[in-house]
């Protein structure tokens, strides 16, 4: 404990030192540093604390040293993220790799896997991308259907993925893809690293219904890909993935309340569209709405808190976490729709100077919620997961 | 900040468990009910119960409590809930306590809270006046005569009204219903001339009284606090009062809900276990994640009760108004998927629905709540 103590102590005073304020506040997505090959830095501060996090391996603290990371335990890695969260630290680095294929390497990848990618992740030289998702397979995602075939001392790769977050923007793709079609479902996928830079390979962005296009479909034609570049054990890369998915389902529950950086909260839009009386909105039924959505969030949030307290005191069964993907996103298209109704026809605004910036964000970003119970698991699908996994009711799913 | 128990709370809790299954299932309710019972609980129960140490669960150990505190009071309650166990559990010890906890002096501390300690002496609060929850709208006058009071009005909805030992009641010294100024509390004997007291027949089978106040006499001695100054201190035994309820509420939905999961795996029809349908599954699975969502905020009121937040007001709203709802979707979700016979007299699951829409009735229901908590949040 006394050792904890020292660590937050030095860890506090060492941020406070190099942590330029500039980068102490939020950051907007064109702030944000997500590294590979043509990545930029929004400033120059920006550059120097990436640089500096990177010197001590806290881009990717967890990671053992060899791979670039600062070999933090499960502890001292909490104190890290609640010190930056007490200075408002920006994250110095974001992407899938360090959120999701780098866990999932450190778990399933060899030697030389490790040391070819990891550390090329920790340091930012190059931004991955995801490829799960196909036309035809979704929610069914063991349905997949690109293949790749064996051809001695490599794979040749052919199909496509969707919902390829910012593949144009991307180096390489983890990907899963059918090695054996004669298998059932699951047994013959594979888990495949693939560098975009290949002839065959080639993106195209999706628009989005809020204008945005966050999401590419990527394409394979004849990709040769290395043998060296399969993860684990050939025929079995759903493991891989289940274990990815967790990740990605962790990562949308815990900042479903930060991926969409709202331009003002409900309480601040109800004072700005609603007639107030005796300090209370007059009219009762958006009252009773905005109360309705703000106890939920006041109770999602104590929720977070007991599953914290539930994994730190070995109580609880673990099944209350299941619930936090639905619970969150539900509830961010549902704040969302409540602005819209508070705003009026002044929430549907798309472009130009009838709307100030604040309205056409909220408009947009209501469109863009939309996307939020479909992506990494639907919400149907995260209740078929409570219904097998916590309540144990027999089904075929 | 405590969302979980701690081991002498789980220590509590199992105990609690075990005890109420063996001497204080739900047969026990439906005993009391065919036999129509006139006290409607058990004595014996009740004895043994404080012969636990549960009567001064909240009780402070220089008045022979347990000094527990409310956490460990809701673990009791959320399984008083589970059983439907009938008991002067919520009336006197949480209610009734906390009045004279909170408003009264070390005399009257040392007079009643042994007494309740030791499982011999039972409280009621007093305080409805009309069908629904409304602490401010006090009619009840209690007049200066004499060295004392006397006091005049009725009251309805009074839990375990008809058999406590000593009412707390709620009364207006000064000011209009609808105003906190003038507010008193009075410890009165149930026995005193001028008490008239009836038992309401509630389809929870549980008990619930009409009082009526005819010149009633008490000594000055018998105000709680200060005269006409006691709104703020009312509000607190009352928030107290919603995050034990909605303890005991949680409790309720809880074992109304295991038990249709499962009746969900055991009931065959087409073939197959109906659990396997997809149409109740998400319902199911929709339940489960409002009972997870309101076990958290109920683990946090009763901690911000033992920790005596500011912000209890605001969490006891929060608990109370999820409480309702969550309870009512349960219990409504629990009779329609059991089908025909969850409409039965011979099916407990009636029981639990019965006993909800009772407790959604004490202090405030789920609109109540999200105005009081609106107005907490300052819209």
């Amino acid at each position: 404990m006394e050792d904890l103590e020292q660590f937050r102590i030095e860890v506090r005073q060492w941020l406070e030192a190099n942590c330029p304020p500039s980068q102490r506040t939020p950051a907007s997505p064109e702030e944000q540093y997500w590294g590979g090959r043509n990545a930029t830095f929004a400033s120059g501060d920006a550059r120097v604390w990436f640089e500096r996090m990177l010197a001590r391996g806290w881009t990717v603290p967890e990671w053992p040293r060899e791979y670039g990371g600062a070999g933090l335990n499960g502890q001292q890695a909490r104190i890290l993220k609640k010190e930056m969260v007490r200075l408002g630290c920006r994250a110095p680095l974001y992407g899938l790799g360090v959120w999701m294929l780098g866990p999932a390497l450190l778990e399933f990848g060899n030697e030389e896997q490790k040391r070819e990618h990891l550390p090329a992740i920790a340091e930012g030289r190059l931004r991955w991308c995801q490829g799960y998702s196909e036309p035809n397979a979704g929610s069914d995602l063991a349905s997949l259907q690109t293949r790749a075939e064996d051809h001695g001392d490599h794979f040749v790769v052919n199909g496509s993925k969707i919902w390829t977050s910012q593949a144009d923007r991307s180096d390489w793709i983890f990907c899963l893809v059918r090695t054996d079609s004669s298998a059932r479902k699951q047994a013959g996928i594979s888990f495949l690293l693939i560098d975009m830079a290949t002839p065959g390979v080639s993106v195209t962005p999706i628009k989005l219904i809020n204008g945005s296009s966050e999401f590419c479909q990527t394409f394979f034609d004849n990709v040769r890909v290395p043998k060296q570049n399969l993860v684990g054990v050939l025929n079995e890369g759903w493991t891989v993935a289940k274990g990815l998915l967790r990740h990605e389902r962790k990562l949308m529950s815990e900042t479903a309340d930060t991926v969409t950086t709202a331009a003002h909260t409900p309480i601040e839009c109800a004072r700005r569209y609603l007639p107030f009386a005796d300090g209370r909105i007059q009219d009762p039924l958006m009252r009773d709405a905005l109360a309705r959505h703000e106890m939920q969030m006041h109770a999602i949030g104590l929720t977070q808190l007991r599953i914290l307290e539930e994994a730190r005191t070995g109580t609880g069964s673990g099944a209350t976490s299941l619930i936090m993907k639905y619970c969150g996103t539900e509830e961010e298209k549902r704040k969302y729709e409540l602005m819209m109704a508070m705003m009026g026809s002044q929430g549907i605004g798309w472009e130009g100077e009838d709307f100030d910036a604040a309205e056409i964000d909220t408009a947009r970003q209501a469109l863009f919620t939309k996307a939020l119970s479909i992506a990494g698991g639907t919400s149907e699908v995260q209740l078929n997961i409570i219904a097998k996994r916590a309540l144990e009711l027999p089904g075929v799913i | 900040m405590a969302m979980t128990l701690n081991e002498e709370q789980r220590h509590l809790r199992d105990t609690a468990r075990e005890f109420l299954l063996a001497r204080a299932p739900v047969a026990a309710l439906r005993a009391l009910r065919d036999d129509r019972d006139p006290l409607g609980w058990s004595r014996e129960l009740w004895a043994e119960m404080a012969g636990l140490g549960w009567a001064g669960i909240v009780i402070p150990e220089e008045f022979g409590g347990l000094e527990f505190g409310f956490t460990g009071l809701g673990a009791v309650l959320q399984e008083t809930g589970r059983t439907l166990t009938a008991s002067p559990l919520y009336a006197t010890c949480v209610l009734g306590t906390s009045a004279i906890l909170l408003a009264g002096d070390q005399k009257q501390k040392q007079a009643v809270l042994p007494r309740v300690a030791a499982g011999e002496t039972c409280l009621a609060l007093a305080l409805e006046e009309s069908h629904h929850h409304d602490p401010l709208g006090v009619r009840l006058r209690a007049e200066r005569h004499g060295d004392g009071y006397r006091l005049n009005g009725a009251k309805q909805f009074v839990l375990d009204g008809h058999s406590a030992d000593l009412l707390v009641v709620v009364a207006r010294t000064a000011g209009e219903p609808g105003s906190g100024q003038g507010i008193s509390l009075f410890l009165v004997d149930a026995a005193a001339p001028g008490v008239a007291r009836r038992r309401t027949a509630t389809m929870d089978s549980r008990n619930v009284a009409r009082i009526e106040f005819q010149d009633v006499e008490v000594p000055v001695t018998a105000l709680l606090g200060a005269e006409g100054e006691s709104w703020p201190v009312l509000e607190q035994v009352l928030d107290r009062g919603r995050a034990a309820i909605a303890a005991e509420m949680l409790g309720g939905a809880q074992e109304c809900f295991q038990r249709t999961v499962a009746y969900l795996k055991q009931r065959e029809q087409f073939g197959v276990a109906i659990g396997s349908f997809q149409a109740l599954q998400h319902r199911a699975a929709a339940m489960f994640i409002e009972l997870e969502l309101l076990q958290s905020v109920v683990m946090d009121a009763c901690a911000k009760v033992d920790e005596a937040s500011p912000l209890l007001p605001m969490v006891a709203s929060l608990a109370k108004a999820r409480a309702n709802d969550t309870i009512e979707l349960v219990s409504n979700e629990a009779v329609q998927m059991h089908g025909g016979i969850g409409i039965t007299d011979q099916l407990d699951i009636g029981l639990f629905l019965k006993r909800a829409r009772v407790t959604m009735q004490i202090l405030g229901d789920a609109r109540y709540h999200r105005a009081r908590y609106a107005t907490l949040r300052g819209f």
